[in-house]
């Protein structure tokens, strides 16, 4: 591989570092970056939430200096709260569940970023996702799942087009978890052992209820069953997902004694129907947006592995385009339980990523 | 001494410093063009060497015997060679850790001193200007948040002057009230001096304490606590020569500020701490140093800037020089010799300086305490430029180690950077 001239985005954890610090082995002239998401970040990190405290900045300096880089911190925090924050709190808005280091990855990482790294004279953005990147073709690389499948990130990732995909760089792909952790001590870098972030960034207490009724205010409504009965009220119908079990705030049991699910949100009506775990269950999904990163766009149908949720399971499926290919239908071969509107629907032929879209409706 | 070593293995912190490649994290890499003296300059040789060669020696200047009063000698020969360069008495000289514990001892010991705790009048008003450094300019917004003053922000002129005009209208408002003015003496980003002399006398009229942070200027410009009428200056060691981590208040004498530290009773009770004779030495030769080539530096400073100023606007018809010009008659003597600071419209600050970094020159965005989270300067938002303009600016100062090469180095390179830096965007 030739030297290129290489943008790592650098959070302050430890796969960013040792990411950044392969590219570096490689033979690539790395410039470390580090980006402000936080409008007033936080001094010190609670807990493995958050990635965007002055510490996480603190121990990002600090790799790139072990490594020998050079390091910058970018000011995107106007650019996330426009691209990320607000479209997390609208889309819950309309009782969809969305993920934002998906739209992170999309609008931020390999947009915002990738660009003005192009634009400054970059050729490539590397960042510790774990996701491999395979030569696909003239002019064309594919993403597949980590050789950690517990780690994969091409879910997250899959969003992202041919262009974006041709200018990242993704070193960790070939490595599990534990190797990454392992290299990181070896190469004496100090975040080693920082336990890994989990949830969203930006809502450090996990509180996402409560982060989202501060934005939204107050929006009480019923809670139904299947038969439209009213059996209890919320606060706010964006509090719920599809599938949810927990935080139900339903006085008496369900007559049966069995557990109850949200089955639906309706935030016209500010209705949250709820019902038995079988009521979940989908064949159909609807989806926007596709982008086909590993294959053409498909004209007939197509049989593949679809994965409904990060870190979820995969179902066999047929995909046909719809729209004239702005949309998919997508028939899964057995059903699913709590799939969301407003996730990403991936398709994979095995561990290849061929695209992804935006599920906008199930049916059983 | 083997086996310590053995022990130390690679976490111990001479072999982390061993690993690294460089003082700048560079690997290999050119020359760099260090552009930046108004950050910190590099050390006198002559002041380094007195550094070490008291670094070597042990005595604390506080105790009774002969290494104490050793080391009390050093640190009383160098108050009395900066009270002579700095036109004061021995007596007058506050050491401190630094320009902005000098800044918060005046703005804050001076404003509680005026506090009339003996039944005395209360004085709530601190009158500052808006382009101060952070150091005045936080102390001064803190003593409003915790201790009930009332802050007035100075309106400066686009070229970040205070009107002596402008400050006797505001002391006149309710003159007895005031506590305290503080102007700077030169602007640490944009290199305007203020007419120190004039605003003092308009202080002094009412008998209200002035203080002026001489950090940029000391060493640039002739600076004296007499001569300007102020009643303390700020001064750091490392703008002028000297080591980080030393500084002074010079405090007219009759001045009684409230002690911020508390402690030992070093320095009149003023400032405890144990003083650091070394830092100090150091501090007093790089200032002896400095005002005996002051004169001769400036000329030589201001005909590099002229042609940095010269090359830059060559090279980038659209920048903005920020500040005084001084190609204009009227201007001469407005501006720090060794400062030139643009605008460069469509242009983000810390694009400009990391593309400039990676080609081995290095400048600031404003003032090193705000570098990494790049903020509009709240220096040219005073100036009256607006946040995109303060966004895309870059500060470039000369000092006694900078050469034609450097500018010239700059000149080469700065029109592509832009270039590249537009296309980046905002």
């Amino acid at each position: 591989m030739s030297a290129l001239r290489v943008l790592a985005a650098m959070s302050g954890g430890v796969d960013s570092a040792v990411a950044a610090a392969r590219a570096a082995d490689a033979g690539h002239e790395v410039t470390a970056v580090h980006l402000a998401l936080a409008p007033r970040p936080a001094s010190r990190r609670t807990g493995a939430r958050g990635c965007c405290t002055l510490e996480d900045a603190r121990d990002a300096r600090r790799a790139a200096d072990v490594i020998g880089i050079p390091f910058y911190v970018w000011d995107l925090a106007e650019r996330f709260d426009a691209e990320v924050v607000q479209d997390f709190v609208a889309e819950y808005a309309r009782g969809n569940t969305p993920n934002p280091c998906l739209r992170c990855n999309e609008r931020i990482k390999f947009a915002a970023v990738l660009d003005r790294a192009l634009a400054l004279g970059f050729d490539a953005v590397c960042t510790g996702h774990h996701a491999r990147l395979e030569p696909g073709g003239p002019g064309r690389v594919r993403l597949a799942r980590s050789a950690d499948r517990a780690k994969d990130q091409s879910y997250v990732l899959a969003v992202l087009t041919g262009r974006q995909l041709s200018h990242a760089i993704f070193p960790l792909g070939g490595s599990t978890k534990a190797q990454v952790r392992a290299e990181a001590a070896r190469r004496g870098l100090a975040v080693a052992a920082k336990p890994d972030s989990h949830d969203v960034c930006f809502i450090p207490d996990g509180d996402t209820r409560g982060f989202l009724r501060a934005r939204l205010g107050a929006a009480p409504g019923p809670v139904v069953d299947p038969g439209g009965r009213v059996i209890g009220s919320h606060e706010g119908s964006y509090g719920f997902t599809i599938g949810q079990r927990r935080g139900l705030g339903l006085a008496a049991p369900a007559a049966d004694g069995r557990p109850r699910y949200v089955l639906d949100i309706e935030p016209a009506t500010r209705t949250v129907q709820v019902g038995p775990a079988e009521a979940l269950e989908v064949r159909q999904i609807s989806a926007v947006r596709p982008v086909w990163s590993g294959c053409d766009p498909p004209t007939g149908p197509l049989e593949a592995d679809v994965q409904l949720r990060a870190h979820g399971e995969t179902y066999p499926a047929t995909c046909w385009p719809a729209d004239g290919g702005a949309a998919l239908r997508i028939g899964l071969r057995r059903p699913a339980r709590g799939v969301a509107r407003g996730q990403a629907v991936v398709i994979y032929d095995g561990d290849l990523v061929l695209g992804s879209a935006v599920i906008t409706a199930t049916a059983r | 001494m083997t086996n310590l070593h053995a022990a130390l293995g690679g976490t111990g912190a001479i072999a982390r410093f061993a690993r690294a490649p460089g003082p700048d994290g560079r690997r290999g890499g050119a020359t760099d063009v260090y552009l930046d003296h108004a950050a910190t300059t590099p050390m006198l040789p002559e002041a380094l060497d007195a550094m070490i060669e008291e670094l070597a020696r042990t005595g604390n200047p506080s105790s009774l015997h002969n290494a104490g009063r050793r080391a009390r000698r050093v640190v009383e020969e160098s108050r009395e060679l900066i009270a002579e360069v700095f036109g004061a008495r021995p007596s007058e000289v506050i050491f401190t850790s630094g320009g902005t514990e000098a800044d918060n001892l005046a703005v804050k010991g001076l404003y509680w001193a005026r506090q009339g705790r003996r039944g005395g009048p209360r004085r709530p008003r601190v009158l500052a200007t808006a382009t101060e450094h952070h150091a005045v300019l936080d102390s001064a917004r803190w003593l409003g948040d915790h201790e009930g003053a009332q802050v007035e922000w100075l309106g400066v002129d686009h070229e970040g002057r205070l009107d002596a005009g402008v400050l006797r209208a505001a002391i006149e408002r309710d003159p007895s009230a005031v506590a305290l003015v503080s102007v700077m003496w030169a602007n640490n980003e944009v290199g305007t001096i203020q007419p120190v002399g004039e605003l003092a006398q308009v202080a002094g009229e009412h008998e209200i304490p002035f203080h002026s942070d001489a950090v940029q200027a000391a060493g640039q410009v002739p600076v004296g606590l007499a001569a300007s009428g102020a009643t303390a200056l700020t001064i750091s060691a490392h703008k002028l020569g000297g080591p980080v981590g030393v500084g002074a208040l010079l405090i007219a004498r009759g001045e009684d500020p409230v002690p911020v530290l508390h402690g030992g009773g070093q320095e009149r009770d003023v400032r405890s701490g144990t003083l650091d004779a070394a830092a100090i030495r150091g501090f007093a030769v790089a200032a002896e140093l400095a005002e005996q080539r002051r004169a001769e530096q400036a000329v030589r400073l201001a005909r590099l800037r002229d042609r940095l100023i010269d090359r830059v606007r060559k090279a980038v018809p659209g920048a903005i020089l920020n500040g005084p010009d001084p190609s204009a008659p009227a201007a001469a003597g407005q501006r720090l010799p060794g400062n030139a600071h643009f605008s460069f419209p469509g242009c983000e600050g810390d694009a400009l300086l990391m593309l400039l970094d990676a080609r081995g020159i290095a400048c600031s965005t404003g003032s090193a305490c705000t570098a990494g989270i790049a903020q509009p300067s709240h220096v040219l938002i005073a100036m009256g430029a607006d946040a995109a303009r303060a966004r895309g600016s870059l500060r470039f100062t000369l000092g006694h180690s900078s050469t034609q090469a450097d500018v010239d180095a700059l000149a080469a390179v700065i029109g592509e950077v832009v270039e590249r830096a537009r296309r980046a965007g905002r």
